[in-house]
């Protein structure tokens, strides 16, 4: 084994939902690559043993969503202190959306962000590129030169396609080339000006709400383009409990739409805006606990393809204002973890490996990538989880440069100890 | 005047407005006219007295300068008077039907109208309106008949047949009345027909049509015998089909790359004008594939026999009423 580098990961939990594995074992990397997982007699040229008893041996997670804001807004994060950040929530893998300045429009941008993000060295960086000219919604961006530059879907998150023409037409064009669109679903028209969800808080705060309807119409709208064009869909950051049944309405009839769901959207209802922190401001909007609960229900049921962060860093300085004027947006690329644990294996909602299931393998089919499995011969991208230690959320000592995180001092449970990138450790968790 | 196999064949349609009321034979019958008349041009004295003393009106509602130049000289090789009219140039502008313009000119005494316009339909509307006889130049997205004519009469020419071809078009199929005009007349002709472009350029229904569909030029490039590309229009109102030129001719371009993987006799066609550099590289364009000018000459002898044919029809018609009503 001249020349080869070699890591002993020893006696974790395997949980690889691909593959259908959850049990105790080893894994042995070599090189870039997983070479054996069964019980490993150590060879002696092992470069590095690590011992994970009581941990679980994941594939490295993955995030559909996230904002690492370069090129154009560097002071609140670069791809290097994002993918810094989200190597140490565990995440091996991340997609940056478009919603840069200037947006990520054409190829040359795409291979921008991904030379970054090599650069980096940090999380493998995947791309989606706009739908529309600088996501503006109106021309078609050239979506086959992106997808052949590796973009991996297409979206103007931020915002939604508005002009139903348009987005047909994005729909059957991306459909040549078999490509994902995805959609930040909002209709503008009913949107515009809302800063929360509309309902008895907006009332009572006197701040303007945004009603479920802009969610759930686009959506809706969207689901019967794709029945039409047969275009893959995803659904970004559903929220409410309208957009479940639309969700469960389309899967039922066999069409390809997926759809994913923050964890602020599991935790938190509108009732946190009381004191008006804008840490709680977000697009789409804190909801209630009907809404909740709906979404917990699909994610036992299965409807939900994946967990997503929608990482949108903020300096204090933005955040620090009225909030009609403050930025949408919340940080928690590095706490995701915990948060998903509280939200859904805590209370029952779903065991360890459909919540891998939804961080590596179900995420990992949306883009068709080959990532998200931790079978022999896969790309060692392995994240090591300590399941059972209680911590609390520091945001000060977040590797993002952001620290609008509003679950600053709340106790989790579950951390990420060591994050590997093909086969390299990148990432250990400090000792606390 | 050489004639193959169609001498007990009479046309008898006294306007063209579309191929795809017509049948196999009548398509057949018009490219052999056309042969005869492609043989005037090699003549020292390039005319034919066929139209002589007759009013042949380009009523054309759309620019275009090499379709109405093309019909110009055509009625003028028979022999025939030619009037131009051009929207601006008419009452048009000045609020005048369709109907009352064609019945207008028709009262000065005119044979047959050729007329372009931008509205589908059209020329079907004046040929109710009129007794002269309606050529179609082109309307809206239609049908371009004499255009398609050409395509056809220049792949007999250079492929022999019809049987077991595979054409390719390629392009804004969607708002191509070439690409229909020519769907139908080689789909009657016995012609394989695929049509090749993004699914925003391709017309809604197209599943329904006698075609294969394609959004890949790379896939089905290699079993082509003729390919056919469409001009593209980049402007449009109401939101660009595809994204770019550069992307456009990225996936659908006709480059020397593609004609390296394509048959060696690949036929390339184009209904002009070119774009170079967008749907064809030039060296395509001007390469020993291209049949572009060899199309341009032939639309002079198909349109020369249109206009003979509907002509001729016309005649007869007269003909026959008065026999019905001497009793």
């Amino acid at each position: 084994m001249s020349g080869k580098h070699s890591i002993l990961i020893r006696g974790g939990r395997l949980i690889d939902p691909a593959n259908n594995v959850d049990r105790q074992t080893d894994v042995l990397i070599t090189d870039d690559v997983v070479a054996q997982i069964g019980e490993v007699n150590e060879p002696a040229d092992v470069d590095l043993v690590i011992d994970a008893t009581d941990r679980l041996i994941v594939p490295g997670l993955i995030d559909l969503h996230v904002h690492f804001r370069e090129p154009g807004d560097e002071e609140e994060e670069t791809i290097a202190s994002g993918s810094a950040a989200a190597l140490a929530g565990g995440f091996t893998s991340v997609v940056c959306m478009p919603n840069t300045k200037p947006a990520i429009d054409e190829a040359t941008r795409v291979e921008y962000v991904h030379r970054m993000g090599r650069q980096a060295r940090k999380t493998f960086i995947y791309v989606m590129g706009a739908v529309t000219q600088g996501r503006q919604g109106q021309e078609l961006a050239e979506i086959g030169l992106m997808a052949a530059a590796g973009a991996v879907g297409f979206t103007d998150d931020g915002m939604g396609v508005q002009d139903t023409a348009v987005m047909l037409r994005a729909l059957k064009y991306a459909r040549m080339l078999d490509a994902l669109v995805a959609q930040h679903c909002q209709d503008d028209t009913l949107a515009r000006g809302g800063v929360m969800n509309a309902g008895y808080n907006a009332t009572v705060l006197g701040l303007p709400g945004i009603d479920p309807l802009a969610e759930e119409l686009m959506l809706w709208r969207d689901v019967q383009l794709v029945k039409k064009t047969g275009t893959r869909y995803h659904a970004q950051h559903i929220s409410t409990a309208g957009s479940v049944e639309i969700i469960r309405q389309a899967k039922a009839q066999g069409l390809p739409v997926t759809c994913e769901v923050t964890p602020h959207h599991l935790l938190l209802t509108d009732n946190a805006i009381a004191e008006y922190d804008t840490n709680f401001k977000v697009n789409p909007p804190l909801r209630t606990n009907r809404d909740i609960e709906a979404l917990k229900a699909a994610i036992a049921e299965g409807l939900v393809d994946a967990l997503a962060t929608d990482h949108a860093p903020h300096l204090k300085s933005e955040k620090e204002l009225e909030f009609l004027a403050a930025p949408f947006g919340i940080a928690s690329l590095e706490c995701a973890l915990g948060l998903y644990v509280k939200a859904l294996v805590d209370p029952g909602v779903i065991g360890w490996p459909e919540l891998i299931a939804m961080l590596t393998v179900r995420p990992a089919r949306v883009l068709r990538v080959a990532r998200g499995t931790l079978g022999v011969g896969d790309r060692a991208d392995i994240t090591i989880i300590n399941p059972d230690v209680e911590y609390v959320i520091d945001a000060d000592r977040f590797l993002s440069k952001s620290r609008n995180c509003p679950y600053n001092g709340w106790l989790a449970k579950s951390r990420v100890e060591k994050t590997f990138v093909a086969g390299e450790l990148r990432y250990e968790a400090p000792e606390r | 005047m050489a004639r193959r196999r169609t001498d007990k064949f009479r046309w008898r349609h006294k306007h063209l407005l579309g191929l795809r009321d017509l049948r196999r034979g009548e398509i057949e019958h018009i490219l052999d006219t056309a042969e005869g008349f492609e043989e005037i041009s090699t003549r020292s004295i390039k005319k034919a007295p066929a139209l002589r003393g007759k009013v042949v009106v380009n009523m054309f509602f759309e620019d275009s300068t090499r379709t109405r130049n093309s019909f110009t000289l055509a009625a003028n090789r028979l022999s025939a008077d030619v009037i131009e009219f051009t929207k601006t140039a008419s009452s048009v502008s000045k609020g005048e039907t369709l109907i009352d313009t064609a019945r207008n000119l028709e009262a000065m005494g005119i044979d047959i109208v050729v007329i372009r316009h931008g509205a589908g339909g059209a020329p079907k509307l004046v040929s109710r309106s009129i007794n002269a006889c309606v050529v179609n130049a082109g309307d809206g997205f239609n049908e371009h008949p004499t255009q398609a004519l050409l395509d056809v009469y220049t792949i007999r020419k250079v492929c022999g047949g019809f049987e077991g071809l595979k054409v390719g078009i390629v392009g804004d199929i969607a708002h191509s009345r070439v690409a229909r005009s020519n769907i139908w007349a080689l789909s009657k002709l016995g012609a394989e027909v695929i049509l090749i472009g993004p699914p925003t350029l391709m017309p809604g229904s197209v599943e329904q049509l006698p075609v294969r569909v394609s959004y890949s030029l790379d896939a089905v490039l290699e079993e082509l015998d003729v390919i056919n590309m469409l001009r593209i229009q980049f402007e449009r109102l109401g939101g660009n089909p595809f994204p770019s030129v550069r992307e456009y001719s990225h996936f659908f371009g006709l480059t020397v790359d593609r004609m390296k993987r394509a048959k060696p006799d690949l036929v390339v066609m184009h209904p002009g004008p070119i774009n170079r550099g967008l749907e064809i590289e030039s060296e395509v364009a001007d390469g020993p594939n291209s049949v572009i000018l060899q199309q341009v000459a032939h639309g002079l002898a198909v349109r020369m026999a249109v206009l003979f044919l509907v002509h001729q029809a016309a005649i007869e018609e007269q003909r026959e009423h008065r026999q019905k009503h001497r009793g």
